[in-house]
């Protein structure tokens, strides 16, 4: 909302002198928080001109331009620049004539732009000014040619200041207003908050409206609503009024201009602007039909299957049955509280008027307007609520506006319907306020404050009965009350108290593991990234299955980026698209991480609930149970991706380049993190290289993937041939991994440590080997690690020879050597048996 | 064989003369073996007079066994003191040989780094937990019913329509990708006991244009703590105690009033702190209030027996703010050298 000064001074007390930052700094105080200030930008000397003579002078470009004498002062006084009291003036425009008072920027003057007026040679002349558009003057969008003060109903006297005179010094501070107040849209309510935050005196603009004796019957109106939503009558109040014999050719005043101008609403014609004039100053919405083009009185009602309206702004909408229309003997002339109709509109040659003031449903109106994508200036106010009380004045003043400024006569005709219910009161207990609030308010003050808002209050043995104001339908109960007394006393007034919380457990298991997880990676190299979490089709066919079969996918209805619609089912996408924009920097070297959550619909199944349990009360658990069901799984999954190398080429070390030898040392990091026993084994994944893919498993079930990208992909990507990536569901690892280790005792003995070599197919997986020699071998080996893998001269075609080393201890004594051969055989003989083992001699 | 040696004075001076100085010129452990072997070896002149000792007659053995006993003493002494120094100057030596220039070594691991935003937010919980407070999480992809009506959002008012919201398509089934981290208010309210002090970080999403100042996709804190006799003053004081761990003791709040529909009263929190950039001043950080009575209602709490309070605050906003980051899209490219500049601190 953007409220001039010099209007809201009508209504509240403004201290002389006072600035658009001052009157920001009081509405921030009351919540009304700021968001501008708008000011015509224009810089003196502007002064009112009279044009003496002029000589047309045609052009070698095929323009003719006027040279003007134009008188800027009164006869023997300078003129407002200093200069003479005639200034000669080159002028574009041919729309005047001689004796016309005009509006002069002298040099010196600063128009919008910022356009700095100055003395200078143009056409031959040296033009010593400017005369100005009213679109030069930020006044309007009129493009033809210069403004005749004339036009405006206005004859100054030579050298005044224009600036003044057209309003043009006004400011007006923009503020934002949140949804509850409804009324902050309207001059009257920010001068009723002003008053408020500063204590100045305020005068309602609907009390000094006297004129609201329409006839009841003067004009035949009906409210026909036979299915209101949600029990709520589509318009409780419906007042009209009737002006005849208007004059519509009659310029908007210059003020009237000005002042809409600065709300940000454009002058269009007398009796529209005057529509708007107090639509902004009452927040009433109004309507002007021509009265001459209305067929028989106005019935209100929903709309009919099919029934169709051209709105005002020419656009023919097919209307819903939830729509309330305003209709005369041809059908419907408007959509009720949104937007008129084309036919009925006030134009050039209206000469009667209709006026119409009506308070609608707001749950009508919001639907409405969001059904036809109208969000009017009548709608964004009934949405929010309208004062109900105070069509009849709104129609009033704009009959007294009408009568003034269009010269028309009201002679009390029109219509008033009213069927608002009263409110009922609030109760308010005594202490409640300074109980919620945390200050200790008086009974007085609380009274005090709920008064100033409007509210009329009783008090009772046990505390208030208050009855809210007609224009604050946000007033529903006690705690807003409450926010009221708090808000006028002031916010600043409630002391700062740390609460006591009874004593915590800390993080959960899982956030605590979850973070380590994340610093391991990062201690260990890897940088964190956030990627946005939408993804391709093509994205979740790829990386969100290892088979890549189907899958099912969260959908989005309103996606920011149509061709990525979805909710990924895999890390690997974002990290993907973080490498590629890194390689795009130069940066080629990359160890990425993500921790997420991942988005994971089963297929052929549907999420969501057709139904939803209403707010304000505790849904049974069968209703919480089917919104629960309703939601799709969420996993948070950990991923990393490496690419380029792992060391990079330094003096005396060669590189090492990134590959799935890095994948597998983040698993071992993860697992190290979170204490999982990961299980690496050989295995497939449809976007991963065949035989570079290893399966992770924990307790016996899959829980991720490392490899590298089939190079295929990684070329579609833009990335390297080889790239490294990593992604495993971190709840699950958790989830499966028991939680308190039972520690071994560390024996003391010395040690015997023996190589084994054993000779096996080329298809036998190193773990295998290796587990049956571990299992063989029994309890006296502690230790066993693959040192080598070798196949070529000594070992037969088709297999290859792999190293152990074993570490072998008893707990209770030192091992003999022929102890720790016949444990190492045993292992050999159990590897011979599952896995063809030979021992290499 | 040649002549059996005699021991006299003279011999053994010159064999201990002979030692000494070959000792003096070996200049390395080798040379000086060869010497101790050459001197003081089996077969050495020392080691032959030695012998000769019993040949000589009984009155002289004494005497004459002092006579070389003393010469190979000094000798060996003279050995234990040059290897001494040898030893000393060939690891005094290698030392030198081994000098490397500690700038240009090579470098096999590489730093990494968390996102500084999820280092902020788990400064956050720190700040809460510590408080005993406990860290609560949701869904993002949520039932309208968690996100808008049990928040006391009008399933018709306007506040519904300021969310701009995405919604799982079809809408009919009433899925939305969470607005605020508010849902996990009322799944905080249903699922644990009272009191309840519960601090909810996480992803949120808005219909918000990717740019220096919005992300579509962000993070966000939801405190809330429900219990007999809170007021607004103990949400005041909760946040005046937040912001002055996270930003020191200069900090200072400010309360404005507002509007939400899950609160009342509401707020507006603003924040001021004499170091930002562009001076000190009064920055705009989220929104607090009151929970409003439905909020708990929705719960199944009663509002005449609790009360309770909430707050909300970006963790983009908070780290623009402490770190003077000036884009919001370098937050969510990945560019590691975005983070890397934090390292794992923040």
């Amino acid at each position: 909302m953007r409220v001039p000064l010099s209007w809201l001074a009508e209504y509240v007390e403004l201290v002389p002198g006072t600035t658009p930052e001052d009157v920001h700094a009081a509405l921030v105080k009351v919540g009304l928080e700021e968001e501008d200030v708008h000011t015509f930008e224009l810089q003196g000397p502007i002064v009112v001109g009279e044009v003496l003579e002029f000589v047309e002078e045609p052009q070698s470009n095929g323009k003719t331009i006027r040279w003007c004498q134009v008188r800027v002062a009164p006869e023997g006084e300078t003129a407002a620049d200093g200069g003479d009291a005639v200034h000669g003036v080159v002028c574009g425009a041919r729309n005047f004539f001689q004796g016309d008072k005009v509006v002069v920027t002298l040099p010196g003057a600063v128009l919008p732009g910022p356009f700095p007026i100055a003395a200078r040679k143009t056409y031959g002349h040296v033009s010593d000014g400017m005369i100005a558009s009213a679109r030069e003057l930020g006044l309007g969008d009129d493009h033809d040619g210069i403004l005749r003060l004339s036009t405006l109903g206005i004859d100054a006297p030579v050298g005044t200041d224009a600036i003044a005179l057209l309003g043009l010094d006004d400011a007006a501070v923009e503020i934002n207003v949140t949804p509850d107040r409804g009324y902050a849209f309207s001059i009257r309510g920010v001068a009723r908050e002003y008053a408020h935050a500063t204590g100045a005196r305020f005068r309602d603009p609907v009390e000094q409206v006297t004129a609201t004796d329409a006839t009841a019957d003067g004009f035949s109106v009906v409210i026909d609503d036979d299915a209101p939503i949600r029990g709520r009558a589509g318009s409780a109040v419906f007042a009209t009024r009737i002006v005849r014999g208007v004059d519509p050719t009659r310029p908007t005043p210059a003020w009237m201009v000005a002042r809409l101008k600065l709300a940000g609403i454009r002058s269009l014609s007398l009796l529209v602007d005057i529509t708007n004039y107090v639509m902004l100053e009452f927040g009433q919405p109004i309507h002007g039909y021509d009265l001459d083009a209305l067929r028989g009185g106005i019935r209100v009602r929903r709309a009919l299957p099919g029934e169709k309206l051209t709105t005002l702004d020419g656009k023919e909408r097919t209307l819903h049955v939830e729509d309330l229309v305003v209709t005369d003997d041809r059908g419907p002339i408007g959509l009720g509280g949104v937007m008129g109709g084309g036919e009925t509109e006030m134009g050039e040659s209206t000469h009667n008027v209709l006026i119409e003031a009506a308070n609608w449903d707001p749950v009508s109106i919001a639907r409405t307007a969001r059904r036809h994508k109208l969000p009017s200036e009548a709608a964004k106010r009934y949405e929010r609520g309208v004062d109900p009380e105070i069509p009849p004045a709104a129609v009033s003043r704009v009959a007294q506006l009408m009568v003034d400024l269009a010269g028309g006569t009201a002679d009390g005709g029109g219509s008033i319907f009213s069927e608002v219910a009263a409110r009922e009161a609030i109760t308010l207990p005594r202490g409640f306020v300074s109980e919620l609030i945390g200050v200790e308010y008086t009974d007085q003050e609380v009274h005090d404050a709920l008064a100033e808002v409007g509210g009329i209050i009783t008090a009772t043995d046990d505390g208030f009965e208050v009855v809210p104001p007609s224009w604050r339908p946000d007033l529903t109960g006690k705690a807003e009350l409450a926010e009221e007394v708090a808000r006028l006393a002031g916010y600043h007034r409630i002391p700062s108290v740390l609460p006591v919380a009874p004593p915590g457990r800390g993080l959960t298991r899982s956030q605590r593991l979850r973070r380590r997880v994340a610093d391991t990676l990062a201690s260990a190299g890897s940088t964190e990234v956030l990627a946005f979490p939408f993804a391709t089709e093509h994205e979740n066919a790829t990386y969100g299955s290892a088979d890549g079969g189907p899958v099912a996918s969260v959908r989005l209805a309103n996606a920011l980026d149509a061709g990525a619609p979805f909710m990924r089912r895999s890390l690997l996408p974002g990290l993907i698209g973080a490498a590629r924009r890194n390689l795009s920097r130069g940066l080629t070297d990359l160890s990425l991480f993500e921790l997420g959550l991942v988005f994971l619909p089963e297929p052929d199944r549907k999420y969501g609930t057709a139904e939803l349990p209403v707010g304000n009360a505790k849904p049974s658990d069968d209703e919480l149970d089917a919104l629960q069901a309703g939601i799709p799984a969420q996993p948070r999954h950990v991923a990393v991706l490496l690419l380029g190398d792992a060391v990079a080429k330094q003096p005396g070390q060669p590189a090492i380049p990134a590959g799935i030898v890095d994948a597998l040392d983040t698993v071992r990091q993860i697992a190290l993190a979170t204490g999982a026993e990961i299980e690496v084994v050989q295995g497939s994944h449809h976007a991963l290289h065949p035989g570079r893919t290893a399966q992770l498993r924990v307790a016996g079930r899959t829980v991720g993937y490392a490899g590298e990208l089939l190079p295929t992909l990684a070329e579609e990507a833009d990335l390297p041939r080889v790239v490294a990536i990593v992604e495993l569901d971190l709840d699950a690892v958790i989830e499966l991994t028991e939680p308190g280790l039972e520690a071994r005792q560390i024996g003391t003995f010395p040690a015997a440590t023996q190589d084994l070599s054993l000779v096996v197919g080329l298809d036998v997986p190193a773990a295998a080997v290796a587990e049956a020699v571990r299992e063989g071998a029994g309890e006296l080996l502690e230790d066993l690690r693959l040192v080598d893998d070798y196949r070529g001269s000594g070992v037969p075609e088709g297999s290859k020879s792999l190293t152990f080393a074993l570490r072998f201890r008893a707990p209770d004594r030192t091992l003999t050597a022929a102890e720790a051969s016949d444990a190492k055989l045993a292992g050999a003989a159990l590897a011979a048996e599952r896995a063809g083992a030979a021992i290499r001699e | 064989m040649s002549e059996p040696l005699e021991i006299t004075e003279h011999a053994v001076e010159s064999a201990v003369d002979a030692a000494l100085q070959a000792i003096a010129s070996a200049g390395d452990s080798a040379a000086l073996k060869t010497v101790r072997s050459e001197h003081a070896g089996e077969k050495s002149t020392l080691a032959q007079l030695n012998a000769q000792l019993r040949n000589v007659p009984n009155d002289q053995k004494a005497a004459l066994g002092k006579l070389v006993g003393g010469a190979r003493g000094r000798v060996n002494q003279a050995f234990a003191a040059r290897e001494a120094e040898i030893v000393e100057a060939e690891a005094a030596a290698q030392l030198e040989a081994e000098a490397v220039d500690v700038t240009a070594l090579p470098s096999r691991y590489t730093p990494g780094a968390r996102h500084p935003l999820s280092l902020l937010q788990d400064r956050v919980c720190d700040v809460f937990t510590g408080m005993g407070w406990e860290i609560a999480e949701g869904p993002e992809v949520e039932s309208e019913w968690f996100n808008f009506d049990a928040l006391n959002f009008d399933a018709d008012h306007p506040a519904r329509a300021m969310q701009d919201t995405f919604f799982v398509d079809p809408p009919e089934a009433h899925l939305v990708l969470r607005t605020h981290t508010s849902p996990v208010q009322i799944r905080s309210m249903l699922e644990r006991e009272l009191p309840l002090y519960v601090l909810a970080p996480g992803r949120v999403y808005r219909t918000d244009e990717f740019d220096a100042t919005h992300l579509p996709v962000f993070m966000q804190f939801e405190g809330v703590a429900v219990d007999k006799g809170l007021t607004m003053a103990h949400l005041k004081g909760t946040l005046d105690h937040f912001v002055k761990s996270i930003f020191g003791d200069e900090a200072k709040i400010r309360l404005r009033p507002s509007f939400f529909p899950f609160t009342e009263p509401s707020a507006e929190l603003d924040f001021w702190h004499p170091t930002f950039k562009g001076g000190a001043r009064w920055i705009e950080w989220g929104g607090c209030g009151m929970m409003h009575p439905n909020v708990l209602k929705s719960a199944g709490i009663d509002p005449e027996v609790y009360t309770g309070f909430a707050f909300g605050m970006g963790i983009e906003r908070g780290l623009m703010l402490r770190n003077d980051v000036q884009d919001m899209r370098e937050m969510v490219e990945g560019d590691i050298r975005f983070s890397q500049q934090f390292g794992m601190v923040v």
